[in-house]
């Protein structure tokens, strides 16, 4: 059974429609880029996942549980599904350490202690365990998305969805978060990233998805798609960003 | 009989500036309590709950203090009611400032980012905790300087009470005039006393408004 499974989705902002029929099957495990101009779609895509986003039609399951009905939990699908933005959007007010123990201590009730060792094994993993007790405004762009990446692994997600987490930093800060994604995704974490970095995707991406004015125009094994495009549209997107 | 204004009179004076900053605070803590729940009630995603507390501002907002003191004090009586100044002016204040500090709380907790909501949300905090512990914690900081200088508003308004009786510094300053007829020299010293209350507070309003400028 996939663990997200889209079908047939469709959202609009008032007349304008951002999604038609855009329908996407992701088994356990794989690692999904999904490629595309701004304003193709990909980042609402994205937040309709978590159900940050409503749709207006479609039906959007995670492990099974149904994301766009009223009586599912969000509360407790999110706590599966992570996100990580393009604009870091850690909380200013806290240090790192609560920025990463806050929702395992408020939404799953762990001991402060236990949060806090939790919090120390994420930081370890994003190679950033002596920032504990740092402030968001003292850490680099790369380091603060790296401490949004350890903030989200704390919740332990069975799905991490990544949008645009390079986008906003300078090019030699992107590669430390890079090699954080590349860690987390040889982890075998299931992983959904709208990502502007081809390279990634190529090594990576078990799977690209090419979406194009609000559909999902192409998409194939990563390596195939990138290097042999089908579509006309592709091939000028790719031609257009590999420059 | 008329007497000297003496240094008495100003300890009389100073004495009922106790009642001034004991309206202040009380309508301050009151005016606070109902004032958080409206700023909350117009931000959450419920429209009832938007328009009622919209409507609560523009109604409280729309009409002069005088007369919500004058209803309070004299109507209420009418209806079998009985209040006395001091509970009339406590009541009054309150539901003035709470308009005003509803007012200036909900615009300090929509300063704040969407995505800080998003990604509170995102972590499974449910909206209560996305309030509680990422949303309020930093609107506080936009908050403090319009509070304060709210409150200074509040020191001075309470004056107004001095119609319906209540004795604070501007109704012991009408009795002290009244009784010495020295007005000029009486309303002067009321001014004075009013001006040590709050031009502190405006101070430290300031002093605070750039501490938080620079911990930015």
């Amino acid at each position: 059974m996939s663990l997200v499974e889209i079908h047939g989705i469709n959202k609009s902002y008032g007349s304008v429609q951002v999604l038609k029929d855009v329908s996407l099957d992701i088994a356990k495990g794989e690692v999904v880029a999904v490629i595309g101009r701004s304003g193709s779609g990909k980042s609402t895509m994205l937040r309709c996942i978590n159900g940050l986003e409503p749709v207006q039609a479609g039906v959007i399951r995670v492990d099974g549980t149904q994301v766009n009905d009223p009586r599912t939990n969000l509360r407790k699908l999110r706590q599966e599904v992570g996100i990580v933005f393009q604009s870091f959007n850690l909380f200013p007010h806290l240090s790192v350490c609560d920025n990463i123990t806050l929702a395992p201590r408020v939404v799953k009730k762990q001991a402060p202690q236990a949060a806090r060792e939790v919090a120390r094994e994420v930081l370890a993993r994003v190679g950033l365990e002596d920032k504990l007790d740092a402030y968001p405004a003292q850490l680099s762009g790369g380091q603060q998305q790296r401490v949004a990446i350890a903030r989200s692994l704390a919740m332990r997600p069975k799905l991490m969805l990544f949008d645009e987490v390079t986008s906003a930093l300078d090019p030699e800060l992107t590669g430390e978060v890079l090699k954080v994604l590349e860690s987390v995704a040889s982890e075998g974490m299931t992983m959904i990233l709208v990502t502007h970095e081809m390279g990634f995707a190529r090594r990576f991406g078990s799977r690209v998805v090419f979406m194009h004015e609000g559909r999902i125009h192409e998409q194939g094994p990563a390596a195939a798609v990138l290097a042999e495009p089908k579509t006309p549209e592709l091939q000028t997107f790719l031609s257009a960003v590999l420059h | 009989m008329i007497r000297e204004f003496g240094l008495i009179d100003v300890m009389y004076l100073i004495a009922a500036a106790r009642w001034t900053l004991a309206l202040t605070a009380t309508a301050f803590i009151g005016a606070s309590l109902i004032g958080i729940v409206i700023a909350i009630a117009r931000i959450l995603p419920f429209a009832p709950l938007r328009w009622l507390s919209a409507a609560y501002i523009h109604i409280v907002q729309g009409t002069p203090l005088l007369v919500w003191l004058f209803v309070i004090f004299f109507g209420l009586p009418l209806v079998g009611i009985s209040v006395n100044p001091w509970l009339a002016a406590a009541t009054a204040f309150s539901v003035y400032g709470s308009a005003f500090l509803g007012e200036i709380w909900r615009g300090a907790l929509v300063s704040i980012a969407k995505t800080q909501w998003e990604a509170g949300a995102s972590l499974g905090l449910s909206l209560g905790e996305q309030l509680r512990y990422v949303i309020i914690p930093q609107s506080i900081r936009v908050a403090i300087p319009p509070t304060v200088g709210f409150l200074v508003q509040l020191i001075k308004n309470t004056s107004l009470a001095a119609v319906i009786g209540f004795v604070e510094l501007t109704r012991e300053g009408q009795l002290t005039a009244a009784g010495t007829y020295k007005p000029f020299a009486v309303y002067i010293t009321v001014a004075a006393i009013y001006f040590a209350m709050c031009f502190p507070l405006s101070q430290w309003s300031r002093s605070i408004e750039r501490k938080l400028d620079v911990a930015r």
